[in-house]
């Protein structure tokens, strides 16, 4: 596909360029317009989920945060808010602190079996999650973690280590072993040397990492449905049990509080690669 | 002389040292160092992940409860020839008496039953009511006692399956989830009415299929847009594909329910339109069209971004010099630029493909009855019908399925060449 016309292309040409431009705008449409969607619908001043005629007319009484109101009052999803927060960082933090001291191992040129361990430890993510939840909460009720916060953390925290594991391996690919050396040439201790040289050339991974490592727990919900007990239920977990249940319109504020997140998110990564390209001496355009 | 000539030849450090023993040494602490910084992770994810899903294995096979519970009944069914069509003789009904009246101070006779209603029902409420009147048995004429007890005693069918499921590993949760059971004359598939996870796993790969064209036919115009536009603006519109990446599972789910529903805001449009009548709104949730719209919808970024990759190292040269010779822009494409991206394809197919198999919430959500997937089988046998070993079986299944994949994934693709953002 051409970027540009040419001056001399023919009408056949330009009816495709043409074409292919809309059937583009569509799929584009598709991929964003659901999640647009809900957006103006949480603003709802009535219990429906579509448009209201006084939505429609923009008339300032067709919309409201009462949902948005419902959501911090309520609490059920002011628990399930609660739980989110202090899961979702425990087992961030677990995942990345092995995650990102396996890496460093891993990369080392003298690992031994290291296609077979890197195999095992990347295998969470590729298990189909039901059959990792189902493994789990046969494995956790055995030994009595089933239904704890720390049954939960541990869970989300192995799913969570391979995506770190990844982006620090990656990073690490591009990180100049002879400065270890120089520092401990230099007389820097094997952690000083850790935490002083490499950790702030790889920060970028290990963060990253470490976001990817975050959402994947803050948006998991098939585990934590077996695993946990209600004392651990998640947001995400409470809008499973509201869209199977009852259906509330204050799902579709929470979806829209979890897109506004899901932006931040973007935006911090997207400026740590552009760092990181800028720091390889890449330009971005 | 020869002594000299051989310390000579042997390199050695400042102190002494063969040169080769002390790199030797050298390298092996790099080893220690390098395994000691993988292994707490490994211990981790050896005992928070590797090890459910070797319990989940084992659980698949496992039937102690059986002989742990009727251990002098399974020893004296041992005799017993099942083909022979006679009951079982005196002594089975003997050790089975013994071994209930033990099972029912623990009330553990129940499990037993519920266990063996997996392969014959009405096994359950057989072990049930027997539990309540064993322990009033008398000495002596058991067999006459059972029967006065529940007429299924005298039912050569029930024996079997005691006989059958006697021993601690069992393929019996295996021949369930492949529809077959073991009947007189062997192994056989079941009655084709009967036949649920076969439907199930055909079901599930059908979608995963649909699903994974889906995703090609949306994904290739976007990845090839994307690949040729300059690097400002095909960044830009990469945050089109990207928010969608990043957005919560949930919140794409619940966007495709409010959006797919009767009264929904697509039905309305259409009613709006006319394209529709208002009686006759599309039925687009709670059916295999709403399991594909909104899976496709999700998994299109995993399409994209592997496309995307490879057509980014496709130089347009290629495509400009078979235009200079006369090609057409088809011609061009379809022999030129095409080929050069199958490995884009291979490589997003399987992905998709890999994570729409074993995918459980949107299809419980958006799929009704007739667009759920294997996963919420396993699920609801975990869940509902407690049974586990079923449940793990299926499990097992699926895994297999899916390595098999991901094994061709990694021939194909090379599992080193994930990339992330």
């Amino acid at each position: 596909m051409p970027s540009a016309l040419p001056p001399y292309a023919s009408t056949g040409q330009r009816t495709w360029y043409y074409t292919f431009r809309v059937i583009c705008a569509l799929i584009f449409f598709f991929l964003i317009f659901p999640i647009l969607v809900i957006i103006p619908l949480s603003f709802n001043a009535q219990n429906f989920f579509t448009f209201t005629p006084e939505m429609l007319t923009l008339d300032p009484a067709g919309y409201s945060l009462k949902h948005y109101q419902d959501f911090f009052t309520n609490s059920d999803w002011q628990a399930a808010m609660r739980n989110s927060i202090s899961i979702a960082p425990a087992a961030t933090l677990l995942a990345t602190t092995f995650g990102t001291v396996a890496a460093i191992g891993l990369s080392q040129s003298h690992m031994p079996f290291r296609s077979v361990v890197m195999a095992m430890l990347i295998s969470p993510m590729i298990v189909p999650l039901i059959i990792s939840a189902a493994g789990m909460y046969f494995f956790y009720s055995r030994i009595g973690l089933q239904g704890t916060y720390i049954g939960v953390v541990m869970a989300h925290a192995a799913l969570g280590t391979p995506f770190v594991i990844i982006t620090v391996t990656a990073t690490l690919v591009g990180f100049d072993q002879s400065l270890v050396r120089a520092a401990a040439n230099l007389g820097a201790n094997p952690v000083t040397t850790f935490f002083r040289v490499q950790m702030p050339l790889i920060l970028p991974g290990v963060i990253s990492g470490a976001l990817f490592a975050f959402i994947t727990s803050f948006d998991e919900v098939v585990v934590v449905l077996f695993l946990g007990s209600a004392s651990q239920k998640t947001l995400p977990w409470q809008m499973f049990t509201g869209l199977r249940e009852q259906i509330s319109p204050t799902i579709l504020a929470v979806a829209t509080l979890l897109v506004a997140i899901s932006i931040l998110l973007l935006t911090t990564l997207e400026l740590l690669r552009r760092r990181s390209e800028r720091l390889r001496g890449v330009t971005p355009g | 002389m020869s002594d000299t000539d051989q310390t000579m030849a042997v390199l050695t450090t400042q102190d002494g040292v063969p040169l080769k023993v002390s790199i030797r040494r050298a390298l092996r602490a790099q080893k220690i160092r390098a395994l000691l910084l993988v292994a707490p992770l490994f211990l981790f994810i050896l005992l928070s992940f590797v090890a459910p899903i070797a319990d989940m294995l084992f659980r698949s096979v496992e039937n102690d409860i059986v002989p742990n519970t009727l251990p002098q009944t399974v020893v004296a069914i041992e005799l017993w020839d099942e083909n022979s069509g006679e009951l079982p003789g005196e002594d089975v009904y003997a050790a089975l008496a013994a071994d209930l009246q033990v099972a029912t101070k623990s009330k553990t006779h129940t499990r037993v039953g519920s266990r063996l209603n997996y392969e014959k029902p009405g096994t359950s409420s057989l072990f049930r009511k027997t539990g309540r009147r064993v322990n009033k048995f008398e000495d002596g004429n058991y067999k006459e006692q059972f029967l006065k007890a529940d007429k299924k005693w005298g039912d050569v069918e029930y024996w079997q399956v005691i006989k059958r499921f006697s021993s601690p590993l069992t393929g019996g949760y295996f021949l369930a989830a492949s529809d077959a059971e073991r009947t007189a004359d062997g192994v056989q598939l079941k009655a084709e009415d009967e036949r649920i996870y076969l439907l199930l796993f055909g079901r599930t790969l059908m979608l995963s299929i649909t699903i994974t064209a889906s995703c090609i036919l949306l994904g290739y115009p976007i990845a090839w847009l994307l690949a040729s536009l300059p690097l400002r603006s095909s960044n830009l519109l990469m945050i089109l594909v990207l928010l969608p990446f990043w957005t919560s599972l949930l919140v794409r789910t619940s966007a495709w329910k409010v959006l797919l529903q009767q009264q929904g805001v697509i039905n309305d449009t259409l009613v709006w339109l006319g394209i529709v009548g208002d009686e006759s709104r599309l039925a687009l949730i709670n059916n295999q069209t709403g399991t594909i719209i909104a899976m496709t919808h999700i998994l299109l970024p995993f399409m994209i971004l592997p496309l995307f990759s490879v057509m980014k190292t496709i130089s347009p040269t290629y495509m400009r010099a078979a235009k200079s010779m006369g090609a057409t822009d088809w011609y061009a494409f379809w022999r030129v630029y095409f080929p050069q991206t199958i490995p884009g394809i291979g490589a997003g197919s399987i992905l998709v493909f890999i994570l729409s198999i074993g995918y459980y919430i949107t299809p419980e959500l958006v799929g009704g009855t007739s667009g759920i997937f294997i996963s919420n089988r396993i699920a609801y046998h975990i869940s509902s019908s407690l049974n586990w070993g079923l449940a793990a079986a299926l499990g097992v299944m699926l895994l297999v399925l899916v390595m098999t994949l991901y094994w061709l994934y990694d021939r194909i693709v090379g599992i080193d060449n994930v990339k992330l953002g």
